[in-house]
């Protein structure tokens, strides 16, 4: 693949006319999805596919455009030059877009991941008679991701990486859940079937009968991977530089108001876990780390080119939509065989669930409990407890209610498929809450 | 391409072999205060060839489209069917393909071209120019969104279907800010007016009438009250009970999900197989269709990719739920009656459950009676916030504006307008239900579902609705 993207990439960049730009950007995937439910393939198969991004520059306007790549050159270029072609046409018609930026960076970076992963049609043999006779729903997806990025300056990036994932929910007969993702590059059968079998013996915990807690607030602690949905929000109308300046962020009250968070939280943008390449769709780099909120306090946005020229601010190189690619929070002193302990008498929250802002620019977040959630009483588990929806600002929960964070980052990977598999991770801690609010 | 001269070369030992070809070209217009903030055109196009082996269905998606490539896929293809048959939670037959030929087009007054992309853009500006009618209002957008999509499904029982569509969406959208006040409005909730329509719904004095409404109902909401805390009757516009028939009807009846394929990502459902037929889902006005054929409803068609020929069925009728959103396979899995709605986003994702046009049929009520009944409540349009459990039981949503009702009539404009509920509890509290002067169409290009993950287009139709006694409150 990343033969076919140079030759593409140097022929259409040969091609270009007098005053014309070009950034270039290759994305591509060749995966297989084994769908699980009840232990047994639910749907079985493999996607392969690539994707030719075009962003054209002439004349301070600006178009952009995508096409399917076959794998064939020759058919490929001629798709690459009729793209090039409808662009041409239309980027004379289109008003002048005064915060365009002409890709300039010539920067290059290679990177290829070889990982060892089993066979399309070994993966079942391989996953499914572990699961023995346990309700096991979920998705394995395995195989090779690439990107690349080039650019009529001279700027290229190649990132290619094999992984593979099976995320998956356990179900007790009482409908009690316990989720799991089991991912990495090289295969290890033993090491799946001894993390398969931890997540069974967590399940037993979900057999106590259930208890059901009344709305109010509570003392929580929501385990990392119910933090990483917290912080996923961050994505979303947060620390994108032109959303706080277009009144669309829960960050605002922090730039505009000086409002703060705890002390105890820290947010930052990290590339060096090594997930996520670090070069955007426009082929620049971004700094390995970039610090948003330090101690509670806004520190840094996200801040596109494109933003950067509207408002005379100095880039970091974000992605064109601003979102963290490589969100990492800080850890802090609670250790996590003492987190019961610590908690006393409340709610453990182990996964959220579906959560929106309920008001984003007071910064509350709406949601459910999910999955393994626990009643805890001086210190030891009583009972899972029912569903329970939140809604809770994260200047409450985050700012004076965050009493500690656990002294451990785990990486929960994003498992996302929407637009094609995910690179990315979101490491943190775990946080133990004074009070949260649950609501129905 | 020939498809079917394509299907009969491929050499491979199958039970059943089918062919899902699917282009699409996804147009997407963004102007922001005035200025260009997106131009872009993206083009896909690929194939899926899907075999049947043991009992097991088994694809390759592929956008290596010569003879060797598909031929390659349907081999792979094959291997992995072969080797999930040994596992496989359901053991199908040629009954869950069955044999469709025909074919289906949008209706539309005004292609896709109709607009050269500077005729459109300029549109867009004015847009944003018709939406600033004041000083405060901070930041204007205008959007339109075009999709073109032909889809041939071939197969090796017969099957011939050819779809095409055009599909366009429009949002123009308001956000006002005074000191700390910050809110927003936009055209009936984020690209909510969604449809199989052509280039007609940019009639320009239409448009530029609903900017200027926009953006003075944005500065208005700026000086409005905090919606009121209570428990108080809702009136809900037809444009946040899309959301409404979405979240708490139609994934909880999407019978993949009851069967459980869902539980690691959307969730499951509060509807077990056994309540079809039993369960009393809302009060008695409440009649939900899945209707494949209202005119210009963004998600209508004639088969699904299944090949089931699209028919219009009650799911709940006179409050009682009788029918579940599934495809053949899930029928045949569960027994149960259920539609032609087993889709897949593209050629790259495998069909499944999906809603497509569900709407909730009219009822007698005027707009005047139904707000003329209501003693305290709160009107409530345009949604903004949305959020539920995995069984599709507690829910929370949130809408741009709001007014309150006073003794029968609409008063003060308020801000922030929430409301949450459980939803066979808040559907039996359904009290009133508009006549068909009330009915409005909408539709989403954004329902997120399934693993690996498909985003697909739906479309759902209400009247004006009124509920008894719902958990009403404000913002921050």
């Amino acid at each position: 693949m990343e033969k076919l993207f140079k030759q593409i990439s140097k022929t259409i960049t040969t091609e270009l006319q007098t005053g014309e730009h070009l950034g270039l950007s290759f994305s591509g995937e060749n995966s297989t999805f084994t769908r699980v439910n009840a232990a047994k393939v639910r749907q079985t198969g493999n996607v392969d596919e690539a994707d030719l991004g075009f962003n054209l520059i002439y004349a301070g306007k600006r178009c952009s455009g995508s096409v399917s790549l076959s794998g064939d050159l020759n058919e490929d270029l001629s798709r690459a030059r009729a793209e090039l072609k409808r662009l041409r046409a239309e980027v004379v018609q289109l008003p002048e877009d005064p915060y365009m930026v002409i890709p300039d960076s010539q920067e290059t970076s290679m990177s290829e991941k070889q990982g060892s992963i089993p066979a399309s049609d070994d993966i079942p043999e391989k996953i499914l008679p572990a699961m023995g006779h346990v309700d096991l729903t979920g998705i394995w997806a395995s195989g090779r991701i690439y990107q690349g990025s080039a650019n009529s300056a001279g700027g290229y990036h190649w990132f290619a990486s094999d992984s593979f994932s099976l995320d998956y929910s356990l179900i007790t007969p009482e409908e009690k859940m316990v989720k799991a993702t089991f991912g990495g590059t090289h295969w290890d059968q033993a090491a799946y079937e001894s993390f398969l079998d931890e997540s069974i013996n967590k399940l037993k915990l979900m057999s106590l009968p259930p208890k059901k807690i009344a709305p109010g607030n509570y003392r929580t602690f929501i385990a990392s991977a119910g933090v990483a949905d917290i912080l996923s929000m961050f994505s979303w109308g947060g620390v994108s530089e032109a959303a706080i300046r277009q009144s669309e962020s829960c960050l605002g009250k922090m730039r505009n108001e000086g409002k703060k968070l705890s002390e105890l939280f820290t947010l930052s943008e990290d590339f060096s876990s090594g997930f996520a390449p670090r070069f955007n769709g426009n082929g620049e780099v971004a700094p390995e780390k970039t610090i948003i909120i330090e101690n509670g306090e806004l520190k840094q946005t996200l801040v596109s080119s494109r933003t950067a020229k509207e408002y005379g601010v100095e880039s970091n190189f974000a992605s064109e939509g601003e979102g963290m690619r490589a969100p990492s929070m800080a850890v802090g002193t609670l250790k996590e065989a003492d987190v019961l302990q610590a908690l006393g008498t409340g709610v453990y929250l182990s996964n959220l669930h579906y959560l929106n802002w309920s008001d984003m620019i007071g910064g509350r977040i709406t949601g459910m409990t999910r999955y393994a959630c626990f009643w805890v009483e001086s210190g030891k588990i009583v009972a899972p407890i029912e569903n329970m929806r939140f809604d809770d600002s994260i200047y409450s929960f985050l700012g004076d209610s965050l009493e500690q964070t656990t002294d451990t980052a785990h990486v929960n990977p994003d498992v996302g498929t929407y637009e094609g598999r995910e690179l990315s991770a979101i490491i943190c801690p775990g946080i133990l809450l004074k009070s949260f609010s649950l609501t129905l | 391409m020939d498809l079917n001269a394509i299907l009969s070369g491929i050499d491979v030992r199958a039970d059943w072999i089918g062919l899902r070809y699917v282009k699409e070209n996804t147009g997407f217009r963004l102007v922001r205060d005035g200025n260009p903030e997106a131009n872009t055109r993206e083009s896909k196009q690929g194939l899926m060839v899907e075999v049947l082996v043991n009992g097991q269905f088994a694809y390759y998606g592929t956008s290596r489209l010569d003879r060797a490539g598909i031929q390659a896929a349907a081999e792979h293809a094959v291997k992995m069917a072969t080797a999930a048959s040994k596992f496989s939670l359901h053991s199908f037959g040629l009954e869950a393909r069955p044999v469709a030929k025909g074919s289906y087009r949008s209706p539309y007054q005004s292609a896709a071209d109709a607009f050269s992309p500077g005729e459109l853009s300029e549109l867009l500006i004015k847009a944003t120019k018709a939406l600033k009618v004041s000083d405060k209002i901070v930041t204007t957008n205008s959007m339109a969104r075009t999709v073109e999509t032909e889809s041939h499904f071939v197969s090796s029982n017969g099957s011939d279907v050819v779809q095409q569509y055009l599909m366009v969406s429009a949002d123009y959208s308001a956000i006002a800010h005074d000191g700390a006040i910050t809110q927003k409005r936009t055209d009936g909730g984020l690209l909510a007016k969604s449809f199989q329509k052509g280039m007609e719904v940019f009639n320009e004095s239409d448009v530029l009438d609903r900017c200027r409404n926009i953006g003075a109902e944005a500065v208005e909401l700026l000086s409005a009250e905090e919606c009121p805390t209570g428990t108080l009757d809702l009136v809900l516009a037809p444009d946040q009970m899309m959301l409404q028939i979405h979240e708490s009807v139609g994934h909880a009846l999407e019978i993949d999900r009851i069967l459980g394929d869902e539980r690691n990502y959307a969730g499951w459902s509060f509807v077990r197989p056994s309540d079809f037929g039993k369960l009393q889902y809302g009060s008695s006005l409440m009649n939900i269709t899945f209707d494949p054929y209202v005119e210009n409803e963004f998600a209508s068609y004639a088969y699904d990719d299944g090949g089931l020929k699209a028919e219009k069925e009650f799911l709940i009728k006179e409050g009682l739920l009788i029918r579940g959103l599934g495809g053949m396979e899930s029928q045949l899995r569960s027994g149960l009656d259920g539609v032609a709605n087993f889709r897949a986003s593209s050629w790259n994702r495998a069909p499944i459950d999906r809603m497509a046009n569900l709407n909730l049929e009219p009822g007698n009520s005027s707009r005047a009676e139904i707000i003329g009944s209501v003693e305290k409540g709160v009107y409530m349009t345009s949604n903004r916030s949305w959020s539920i459990d995995d069984y599709r039981n507690k829910f929370q949503f949130g809408c741009e504006y709001g007014k309150l009702i006073e003794n029968g009539k609409l008063t003060k404009t308020v801000k922030n307008p929430n409301y949450r509920a459980i939803s066979n509890p808040f559907w039996r509290s359904l009290k009133k239900l508009g006549n068909r002067d009330t009915f409005e169409v909408y539709g989403t290009p954004f329902c997120g579902k399934g693993e690996p993950n498909q985003i697909i287009r739906v479309g759902h139709a209400s009247p004006l609705c009124l509920f008894d006694s719902v958990e009403i409150f404000g913002g921050a």
